[in-house]
């Protein structure tokens, strides 16, 4: 199955040829992707070997130079290890780039702790005036990715390999609907949503769908949540890291919010995608257990 | 933009006093007189930028990333008149956009916030890479780093990178006052000519040896002054 990785090459391929406005920083990672893109684009496709910080400082000069830099690599190596160089070569220069990461928080289990990141989108919330998207299929990917090349915001794009089977319409930004329900409201991110859907077959719970969580979509929440203000959160990162985003939304009225997530300890095995999921209770199945432990619904 | 009549006027010798009207930040006073001269020569002779160009596109970029003692920066920005030397007395200031570490954001010509060591020569890099893509090869960008700043280690990517790719647009003074706390075996200058970069070595307060540095011909290859003044200690 094509994953959003390569949906994210072929585009920006594409954008590439598009836009001369349009640069594009790799630090090796995903560089086998877009020679072609190089080779068209000399000066605009830019491999800067294995050097992650110089990669987004060099994203953060092209910027005051007028151009619109995409930057990619894996989660961890983007967002934690060049951290500083996004907050003082973005952020702090009033510059902008579109960080798009692969592997997020389980997607390489048999890589082990060096290639996962559960903790990108609570560390990009120490910044201000980032958009996070968290696309759960390519074809949202390519929606929002296109989007976040045409504005001039400071965007994080989060791939990953885990995806739901169809694609949702989405507008960025915000909050889809996909089911109602009385007992509360389930917001699903990105990738789990088929695992969340698959968990309250039969529940009397609302579902919402969350592709863009920064800004977090506090009006579509309240809208849900009118009837019962219960709400649990599904995301593919650390455990309850929008929780605080809820809450603000909620803040006038009465409510009870859980975040369920990757944990926050590290869990130390190999194996496969699913190990994980299960280990850090995102299957359906344990999803199922802690929805129906936490939400108002009848015996 | 502030162009003031007084400003225009200003030359090398009005320097002190300028600096004279910024107090408060006297731990960082040997780091910013270290850079006086270097600056000085770099507005006075090479950089082709002035107050009224200072958002053109082909202009030349200068990057201050020694970003702490920058009293000899604002007072030479206050000379060329990018700032009205009338601010300088705020130095500090919560009204006043001159900090202990500049912003660009805050003042008029100054092209990157720095303070935390080893930013401006990778964003040098992007400059000029920036400048390249869009066809302004015209462009010179030029980083002052510090020799104790080239410990940090994001320095080491830049430089390395620059030479590979021959990025003739990037240049770096590096004010060497003998800083660095273990000192750099081979020094400076070798560090740079072994990643494929025009070195040459001038006397730092020497403004003929300076501007003759900074102005020769360097094809193909980055380009770096190591300008040595009296040691800090």
């Amino acid at each position: 199955m094509p994953t959003m990785r390569d949906r994210f090459a072929a585009v920006t391929t594409r954008l590439l040829d598009e836009d001369p406005r349009l640069a594009l920083v790799l630090a090796d990672i995903s560089a086998d992707r877009f020679t072609a893109a190089a080779a068209a684009h000399p000066d605009r496709v830019l491999n800067v070997g294995i050097r992650e910080q110089l990669m987004v400082s060099v994203a953060g000069g092209l910027a005051l130079t007028g151009l619109r830099p995409v930057v990619h690599t894996f989660a961890s190596f983007l967002v934690e290890r060049a951290f500083e160089q996004v907050k003082l070569d973005l952020d702090h220069q009033d510059a902008a780039a579109v960080l798009v990461s692969a592997l997020g928080s389980y997607d390489w289990p048999e890589g082990g702790r060096t290639h996962q990141a559960p903790g990108d989108v609570a560390l990009m919330d120490t910044l201000s005036g980032w958009t996070v998207h968290v696309p759960g299929h390519p074809d949202e990917a390519e929606v929002l990715l296109r989007d976040a090349v045409a504005s001039d915001d400071r965007v994080y794009v989060r791939l990953s390999a885990q995806q739901n089977a169809a694609a949702r319409p989405v507008a960025p930004g915000r909050f889809t609907p996909v089911r109602q329900g009385s007992a509360g409201t389930v917001v699903a991110v990105g990738p789990m949503l088929d695992a969340v859907l698959a968990a309250v077959e039969g529940l009397d719970v609302s579902v919402l769908y969350a592709a863009t969580v920064r800004p977090f979509d506090g009006a579509a929440l309240r809208a849900a949540t009118e009837g019962a203000a219960d709400v649990v959160l599904v995301e593919p990162y650390l455990a309850g890291t929008s929780v605080p985003f809820a809450a603000q939304a909620l803040e006038d009225r009465p409510h009870r919010l859980l975040g369920l997530g990757v944990a926050r300890a590290e869990l130390r095995r190999y194996g496969t995608m699913a190990d994980h999921l299960a280990a850090h209770g995102l299957d359906p199945r344990s999803l199922r257990a802690r929805i129906s432990g936490f939400l108002p619904l009848p015996v | 933009m502030t162009l003031t009549s007084e400003s225009a006027r200003l030359g090398h010798r009005d320097l002190p006093r300028l600096m004279a009207l910024m107090t408060g930040d006297e731990k960082h006073g040997p780091a910013a007189t270290s850079t006086l001269d270097v600056l000085w020569v770099l507005y006075d002779r090479v950089l082709r930028v002035t107050p009224e160009t200072a958002d053109a596109p082909d202009r030349d970029r200068f990057l201050l990333s020694k970003g702490h003692g920058p009293m000899a920066y604002y007072a030479v920005l206050a000379a060329k008149g990018f700032l009205d030397p009338a601010l300088l007395s705020g130095f500090g200031g919560f009204d006043s956009p001159l900090g202990y570490h500049p912003d660009r954001v805050l003042v008029p010509g100054v092209e990157i916030s720095s303070g935390s060591l080893g930013h401006g020569l990778p964003l040098g890099v992007g400059t000029a890479l920036g400048l390249r893509a869009q066809g302004l090869t015209d462009s010179r960008v030029w980083v002052l780093t510090g020799d104790a700043e080239l410990d940090e280690g994001s320095n080491q990517e830049a430089a390395a990178y620059a030479g590979a790719v021959g990025l003739e647009a990037l240049h770096t003074v590096v004010v060497d006052n003998s800083s660095a706390t273990h000192g750099r075996r081979g020094g400076i200058a070798a560090r740079f000519a072994a990643e494929g970069w025009s070195v040459l070595t001038a006397d730092g307060r020497d403004h003929e040896a300076l501007a003759e540095a900074f102005t020769a011909p360097h094809p193909g290859r980055p380009h770096a002054v190591v300008a040595v003044v009296e040691p800090k200690h």
